[in-house]
């Protein structure tokens, strides 16, 4: 997708006065954070299992050159082949080269937030082959033109009649009396649709959301079974996954799948937890035939040793943006960004660069409730800071800001100057609050002012009249001793 | 240990002595609300200790912080740290400032070896001020007395950074005649954020409207909260809006000192 997070602000604008939307984002808070929490609170170990799980990612991109060889040779022992991709662009003709060989006109797709990454769909269809998702939300978002507005809820953003009406336009077989009211009624009408497609396609492209270092396996967590039919029906099996998908061994990924569903949906586990080790071997009743993993780079190499390595840990929950207040106002889209919310935020100046991502990661009010609820334990907000930082020594950082904060810098550095300045400006500014003590506007707070009153200080600073009482009380004392 | 982290210990200073408690204004009291400043003078006195108020403070530096100004926030932060390093204690009435002087000044100095030691020292000895009256000096009950419902506010720094949540909650209980009305969702932020309100202010607004939503529906009379700038946001939404909810910082009400007029006036 193209990048457009240089006109988040605009982009939010419209998504805040956008109804339909502003009803959906709804589904944001009542779906995710209260299920979160009962599973959380359900599982004594919770917080000892967060601990490990950061434990376990920390330790295997300390060592992740060793994992990432170990792994390629489990894999390639169990007859599949490893494709090494440095960027987008490689990972692309990878994958095109791959369903070229195998002779399809059409791949199916798991859902994946790496294939978004690359903008695989767009290129496969540039080159005469046609993708189709299978995963209901990124099928219902795809009949649409549009990119997934949450990392594991692509459709979020939309409700279910505006499905209906997608469904209608595109799926031209359908009769006009066929009840499509309720969400059920418009799955059993996808699942129609896809099951024929399953048996089309001769390669179905899956993420990853581990890879293990011990057994070769990739691992896949879905709830609507679409992941397992897109890999184990098709003659290929595509794996696009990004390097820091990797943990060592099987146990790793068991005790950070504990984690993973809660954190994400509030399930125990998701509906579906599979793991692929190959192709099919003899005996096996299906599989596929070749087993292809695309292992992408595409950037985080250069995060390693770097202050934003630990995002590397991030198992793509989204539980930061379901508790993000800004997301929950605005929506992905806004973002203008293949990942939203907090992660996005950080994630998104690294993979492409913070000239023209850095509004992401100062739309936040830092009110660390994301890295409360993140699994890995992220320290999301100050990573964004070190992000401000990087805009601030670039000279990134808008020229009003910035001598904005000059001025109150110099001021904050010199507190003589500063008392004389406040002494005066202060008891004035509340002279003219009057009896309401607030202002409607004021000269340059209108950022302040547009939603809300500014109150009005008190009278004069607290200072002021802390320094004349020590000087009263000393007046005293010296009359007393006299 | 230091003991003077150690809550249950109570103060690891001199007996024979008062502690000497520096308190940290805060740019906001010292500008904006000084009868925030006065009431946390009181109630630190009242809890047995000796209150200084060193000149040579100004703010603790987050607007630079947070803007990516790491050379500026250093410098506002030595001179912090030199001013009150002296003293047994530095307390704040508010807890993003508290935070920002406890967790971020030794993120600030790591590995600087000047100054590495003295801010870890420093932050030893900060604390937010509720927490400091009940973790510190073990306050149960300030004696206050106030006839009315209130609603209280988790401002997120505190929260988050600090974990100040029922500290707050356990004072309140105590003052004679107030009942807390506990509103949905008080651990949300208010979309407050420092410039974030300023430089985003159409988001801020989404954010702040769900809060007032919140307040009006608890139907409390009047918010308490930790921090001032929260407090100024939600006051200056919902009286905008014509609501006659009151705003005070938690300590006027713990030191029995609402006589002066709420955040942003009392009427409508």
């Amino acid at each position: 997708m193209q990048l457009t997070s240089d006109r988040f602000k605009q982009q939010a604008q419209k998504a805040l006065v956008d109804a339909q939307l502003q009803r959906a984002l709804l589904n944001v808070e009542k779906g995710f954070i209260g299920k979160r929490q009962m599973a959380a609170d359900a599982l004594p170990e919770f917080e000892a299992l967060r601990d490990n799980a950061r434990d376990i990612k920390n330790h295997t991109l300390a060592h992740l050159d060793l994992y990432l060889e170990a792994y390629e040779k489990k894999v390639t022992e169990a007859g599949g082949i490893v494709h090494w991709a440095e960027n987008a662009e490689d990972a692309r003709r990878i994958v095109l080269d791959i369903c070229r060989k195998a002779g399809t006109k059409t791949v199916n797709k798991g859902k994946s937030m790496i294939t978004e990454e690359i903008d695989l769909n767009d290129y496969l269809a540039a080159n005469g082959i046609t993708p189709v998702e299978t995963d209901l939300g990124e099928y219902i978002i795809q009949l649409r033109g549009e990119h997934p507005s949450h990392i594991i809820a692509p459709a979020v953003h939309l409700n279910k009649e505006q499905v209906e009406g997608d469904f209608r336009r595109v799926h031209t077989h359908l009769a006009e009396a066929r009840d499509l009211s309720e969400p059920a009624a418009l799955l059993s009408e996808a699942r129609e649709v896809l099951r024929k497609q399953y048996f089309e396609a001769k390669v179905g492209i899956t993420g990853a959301n581990f890879l293990i270092a011990e057994t070769g396996s990739s691992v896949i967590v879905t709830n609507e079974g679409n992941g397992d039919l897109t890999q184990t029906l098709a003659d290929v099996h595509v794996v696009v996954a990004s390097i820091e998908k990797m943990v060592p061994t099987l146990e790793d990924t068991a005790q950070i799948l504990r984690l993973l569903a809660r954190s994400a949906t509030g399930q125990d586990m998701s509906c579906y937890t599979t793991y692929s080790t190959g192709p099919r071997r003899e005996g096996d009743p299906d599989g596929p035939k070749e087993y292809h993993v695309v292992l992408l780079d595409n950037g985080r190499s250069s995060m390693l040793g770097t202050e934003y390595q630990e995002m590397l840990r991030c198992i793509r929950c989204g539980a930061c943006m379901n508790h993000c207040p800004v997301y929950q106002s605005v929506g992905g889209h806004a973002y203008g960004s293949v990942y939203p919310g907090p992660m996005g935020a950080v994630l998104t100046p690294s993979l492409n660069g913070i000239e023209k991502t850095g509004q992401l990661p100062n739309a936040s009010t830092f009110c660390g409730r994301c890295e409360a609820v993140c699994p890995m334990r992220i320290p999301l907000p100050k990573m964004m800071r070190h992000w401000r930082e990087r805009e601030f020594e670039k000279h990134l950082t808008p020229a009003t800001a910035r001598y904005g904060l000059k001025l109150w810098a110099f001021f904050a550095k010199r507190p003589k100057l500063y008392r004389l300045a406040v002494s005066f400006g202060i008891p004035a500014l509340s002279a003219l609050g009057g009896t309401k003590h607030r202002f409607r506007a004021l000269p340059f707070a209108g950022g302040w002012t547009r939603h809300r009153d500014l109150p009005a200080p008190e009278g004069r600073t607290f200072q002021q009249q802390w320094q004349q009482r020590e000087a009263l009380k000393q007046n005293v004392d010296q009359k007393r001793a006299a | 240990m230091n003991q003077s982290n150690t809550p249950t210990s109570g103060v690891s200073v001199d007996s024979e002595r008062r502690p000497r408690v520096a308190l940290f204004v805060t740019c906001l009291v010292d500008l904006f609300r000084p009868s925030v400043g006065f009431a946390a003078v009181k109630l630190i006195e009242d809890a047995g200790c000796e209150v200084h108020v060193p000149a040579a403070q100004t703010c603790c530096g987050q607007p630079a912080y947070n803007s990516g100004d790491k050379a500026d926030t250093r410098e506002i932060a030595e001179q912090v740290i030199e001013a009150f390093e002296g003293f047994d204690f530095i307390v704040a009435p508010s807890g993003s400032c508290g935070a920002m002087l406890k967790k971020h000044y030794p993120e600030l100095f790591a590995g600087d070896p000047a100054w590495e030691g003295r801010a870890n020292a420093f932050s030893e000895k900060c604390h937010e001020l509720v927490s400091f009256l009940t973790d510190v000096m073990m306050v149960r009950d300030t004696g206050a007395a106030l006839s009315a419902e209130v609603t209280y506010h988790d401002s997120c720094s505190g929260l988050r950074e600090l974990g100040i949540k029922e500290q707050p909650r356990k004072l309140l209980g105590a003052v004679d005649g107030l009942t807390l009305r506990e509103m949905k969702d008080p651990d949300v932020c208010c979309g407050f954020g420092g410039t974030f309100c300023v430089k985003y202010p159409d988001i801020s607004n989404s954010i702040v409207t769900k809060k007032t939503g919140n307040i009006d529906a608890s139907k409390a009379d009047m918010l308490l909260a930790g921090d001032l700038g929260c407090l100024m946001n939600m006051a200056g939404k919902l009286k905008r809006a014509g609501s006659s909810v009151e705003f005070r910082r938690v300590a006027e009400v713990l030191a029995g000192m609402t006589d002066t007029p709420p955040i942003a006036g009392s009427g409508k």
